[in-house]
């Protein structure tokens, strides 16, 4: 018996230990999905609370020289809710998902490195933590953008500045230690035959976030780091009278700011992608430039900072380059765009809630980029600037790229998470009133903003029609609350109530439905080879001619001594 | 078409006041013709998509995977429209940018030369404007008319929140901030450009006609940032040099009573001795 034995390849991932029971289980699990649910979790609360700031901001401006909050509580809330919004909720809520997801997306049994995993969360949780304790003393009143000098000890002597500076360093580290592991993982524990042109498109969003989230989060953390040294440690980086420039924030803030953007969105369009064809029972259209189109996005948005700063003191060189290379991005985003309106043509659409928040995500974030077009001219900038107008599109482009297609997400992927389905009907309710909220909130807000109203205001004269459009904008945010809060009693009731889903309950193309809802800790007993970007269609296939054959052979001819299936 | 201009203007920035707000303004009118075609057209494709795809018994679903040539032709649909854009804003740039001279009818003292010497301000072709330097201070806007009475440029006539300028006359700003970053505004006059302490930032109009104007700080200052108001009231020359002239008067005399008091207080005391022990 000379037979050579190939020597298997075998991956342990980490040693399984029995499960903990209780609080302390969630306290040290290293696995990823537990992992994911904890982020989950957490950020929507902070979400929740973010909406909370939003909707007293709302309240405050629902009339001219209203008195519901003071001046210093109004730029306190309108600082948490940004700040919470894009810190604490998007990019940690993509972390999440794409914690649970990533691995079962391309058939690996954990992220490559499960403890550090868990040090992301609980790095993330502590910045959450430090922020809003801040509510117990004096919360930072700078703007989400912290600009100096008013972030400066002089103008903002309270601790919450330094609370912000916190939360910016320690989710950085969470973030940073989260992006290198999921490079890290993609790269390396595919499943076998899953090339990188089989990728999902979700984990190609991923990929390019993790890379994003590496090169942009050093320049703030290094910004926060260079503030902090000037409230506390007598430095003058951004102090022009002794020669710092206050200018050399606002570069070093939107290096980040903005490819933070495309952190926010890229894998809310991986969302979009994934979706859309499952529930158009077609192929996404244009993989292939779907998936360049993300990587030219990421990189191009690097390039486009400056147009936060089309109204600073910076010469018209730099004005020019950075309105076209704005300009230039948003050839791939419309190339995305189309790219998803022909992947619903000619297919089948299910109207079923994730595909109706994935599709009006979509439609509300093209007003978003169309408003963004306007914003890169730089001449028309400068009227629009720091106005409502800016204010109604970074909402539409957040909510249409970002939070709806996290909606979408939750309704997609709740069954594979907890082995039940949301209910529909209510899903469908909720998708309504958070459509019609956002078009009623922020579409009256490019007015608000083209009559001249600045953003950040906590008051303002009712000359015009303002009081009105407020008003009008004032009631659509609460129309929007009302639709997050179905969704988030259909969460609670579904937990317990839905329906049962088994483990592919939307017959779909990736390869989480390959394993059972919840999946088992180890992800997969067997893990599949891929053979295309589809791989449950394949599997799907392979099991259909399998059993069509076993049971024609079984039918047509029934020798003696026929071999029997499973023995 | 009365309908839609006044449709068009309800989506459409504040002009009116001076050349460059009204460039602004017609610059951002095309794009907007351009931008609601391509939006009806995308959201008509999706929602024409979404009604006539829906599934419906025996409709079996396409399984295309792509096109490359309609994928590559709206790719450079795509870039032309970009490019068309870029091309109409670059038209657009000089008479945003550049101030126009001065008419005649316009202020015209000392000559026109009042002008302050910096290289870097946008300046009319013929080298003449008033200069007027806007200070942003939490939480009001003070502005420095020429016309220093020192030879160290002290005594330069200012007002506060309320600037008064001539008509027809190409006025020049040159934006600075004492304290924290502010952004002067008057939308009906054009842009807004940041103050930033350590550097300046320059801007223009030129009002044709007598009128108020109202705007107020555009960037986040501080806790009564929405209190940070700006007028600029535009008059006839005539009257903008006698409003000019009593300004001096009222500051000299302000300063003459100042002088007076501190004579005063130093007279009662002993200069520089304090009274507590």
């Amino acid at each position: 018996m000379a037979t050579y034995v190939a020597p298997v390849p075998h991956v342990n991932a980490h040693a399984v230990q029995p499960k903990r029971s209780g609080w302390t289980r969630w306290l040290t699990t290293t696995d990823h999905k537990e992992i994911g649910i904890m982020y989950m979790v957490a950020t929507f609360v902070f979400f929740l609370m973010g909406g909370v700031e939003a909707l007293m901001i709302r309240l405050q401006l629902g009339a001219p020289e209203n008195t519901v909050v003071s001046p210093t509580t109004y730029n306190q809330l309108f600082t948490m809710h940004g700040t919470t919004m894009v810190f604490l909720f998007v990019v940690p809520m993509m972390a999440g998902l794409a914690n649970y997801f990533v691995p079962l997306m391309i058939g690996a049994r954990d992220m490559a490195f499960p403890r550090l995993n868990a040090l992301s969360f609980w790095l993330f949780l502590a910045g959450g933590a430090v922020f809003y304790a801040s509510i117990f003393w004096s919360p930072p009143e700078a703007g989400w953008v912290s600009v100096v000098p008013l972030a400066e000890s002089q103008y903002s002597p309270s601790g919450g500045q330094d609370a912000w500076i916190y939360l910016v360093h320690l989710t950085g580290v969470s973030s940073l230690l989260g992006a290198v592991n999921f490079y890290v993982t993609i790269a390396n524990m595919r499943a076998r035959g899953m090339s990188w042109a089989r990728l999902p498109l979700f984990v190609w969003t991923i990929l390019t976030y993790a890379v994003l989230l590496i090169f942009a989060l050093p320049v703030i953390a290094a910004a926060a780091t260079m503030l902090l040294a000037d409230r506390h440690f007598g430095t003058h980086f951004f102090d022009a009278a002794q020669g710092g420039s206050p200018i050399l924030w606002q570069h070093l803030f939107w290096f980040f700011g903005h490819p933070e953007v495309y952190i926010m969105v890229l894998p809310g369009f991986g969302l979009i992608s994934e979706i859309l064809p499952v529930f158009a029972r077609k192929p996404i259209f244009g993989y292939r430039a779907i998936a360049a189109s993300t990587v030219a996005i990421a990189f191009l948005g690097f390039l486009t900072w400056a147009h936060h700063m089309f109204t600073a003191p910076i010469p018209e060189a730099i004005l020019i380059f950075v309105m076209l290379s704005s300009y230039l991005i948003a050839v791939p985003t419309g190339v995305k765009v189309l790219n998803w309106v022909a992947t619903l043509w000619r297919g089948t659409v299910e109207f079923t809630s994730a595909l109706l928040f994935a599709v009006g995500g979509v439609s509300i974030f093209l007003i978003g980029g169309i408003s963004g077009i306007f914003l890169a001219t730089f001449p028309i900038d400068w009227q629009v600037n720091e106005t409502y107008f800016v204010v109604a599109h970074l909402h539409f482009v957040l909510w249409g790229g970002a939070v709806m297609p996290i909606f979408a997400a939750i309704y997609y992927w709740f069954p594979k998470i907890t082995g039940r389905k949301l209910d529909e009907r209510a899903g469908r309710l909720s998708f309504a009133l958070v459509y019609i909220g956002v078009l009623v909130t922020f579409l009256i807000q490019h007015v608000m903003g083209l009559d001249g109203m600045p953003r950040r205001i906590y008051e303002y004269d009712n000359v015009g029609h303002l009081q009105l459009y407020n008003q009008i904008s004032t009631v659509g945010s609460f129309i929007l609350a009302t639709g997050v809060l179905v969704t988030v009693i259909n969460i609670a009731r579904s937990l317990k109530r839905g329906v049962v889903a088994g483990p592919d309950p939307w017959v779909a193309n990736t390869l989480e439905w390959f394993t059972t809802s919840p999946p088992p800790v180890n992800n997969f007993d067997v893990i599949p080879l891929v053979r295309s970007v589809e791989p449950m269609k394949d599997i799907r296939r392979e099991v259909e001619r399998r059993s069509s054959s076993a049971h024609a052979a079984g039918a047509a001819t029934v020798p003696a001594g026929a071999r029997q299936v499973g023995t | 078409m009365g309908q839609l201009s006044t449709l068009l203007a309800f989506f459409t920035p504040e002009s009116g006041g001076s050349p460059n707000a009204n460039e602004i303004n017609s610059l951002y009118k095309v794009e907007l013709v351009i931008a609601l075609i391509i939006f009806a057209a995308v959201e008509g494709a999706i929602l024409y998509a979404l009604i006539r795809f829906r599934k419906r018994r025996h409709a079996v679903p396409a399984q295309i995977r792509g096109n490359t040539r309609l994928e590559y032709s709206w790719t450079i649909a795509a870039a032309l429209i970009l490019v068309a854009l870029a091309g109409l804003t670059f038209s657009k740039l000089s008479s945003i940018e550049n101030p126009p001279n001065s008419s005649a009818a316009g202020y015209n003292a000392d000559g026109g030369q009042l002008l302050y010497a910096s290289a870097k301000r946008q300046l009319p072709p013929n080298k003449k404007a008033l200069d007027i330097t806007v200070i942003g201070r939490q939480y009001i806007w003070q502005y420095v008319y020429p016309g220093a009475s020192e030879p160290d440029g002290l005594g330069a006539p200012y007002s506060y929140q309320e600037m008064v300028v001539p008509t027809e006359t190409t006025v020049s700003l040159d934006i600075v901030s004492a304290d924290v970053v502010h952004s002067w505004w008057i939308p009906e006059l054009g842009g807004k450009f940041q103050a930033v302490p350590g550097y300046h930032n320059y801007t223009w109009f030129k009002i044709p006609k007598p009128g108020v104007y109202k705007g107020q700080c555009a960037f986040l200052c501080g806790r009564l940032h929405a209190r940070m108001l700006a007028t600029v009231r535009a008059v006839p020359p005539a009257q903008f040099e006698a409003w000019l002239a009593n300004q001096k008067r009222l500051i000299s005399e302000a300063n003459q009573a100042a002088k007076v008091a501190r004579e005063k207080l130093g007279a009662q005391s002993g200069a520089g001795q304090v009274e507590n022990p």
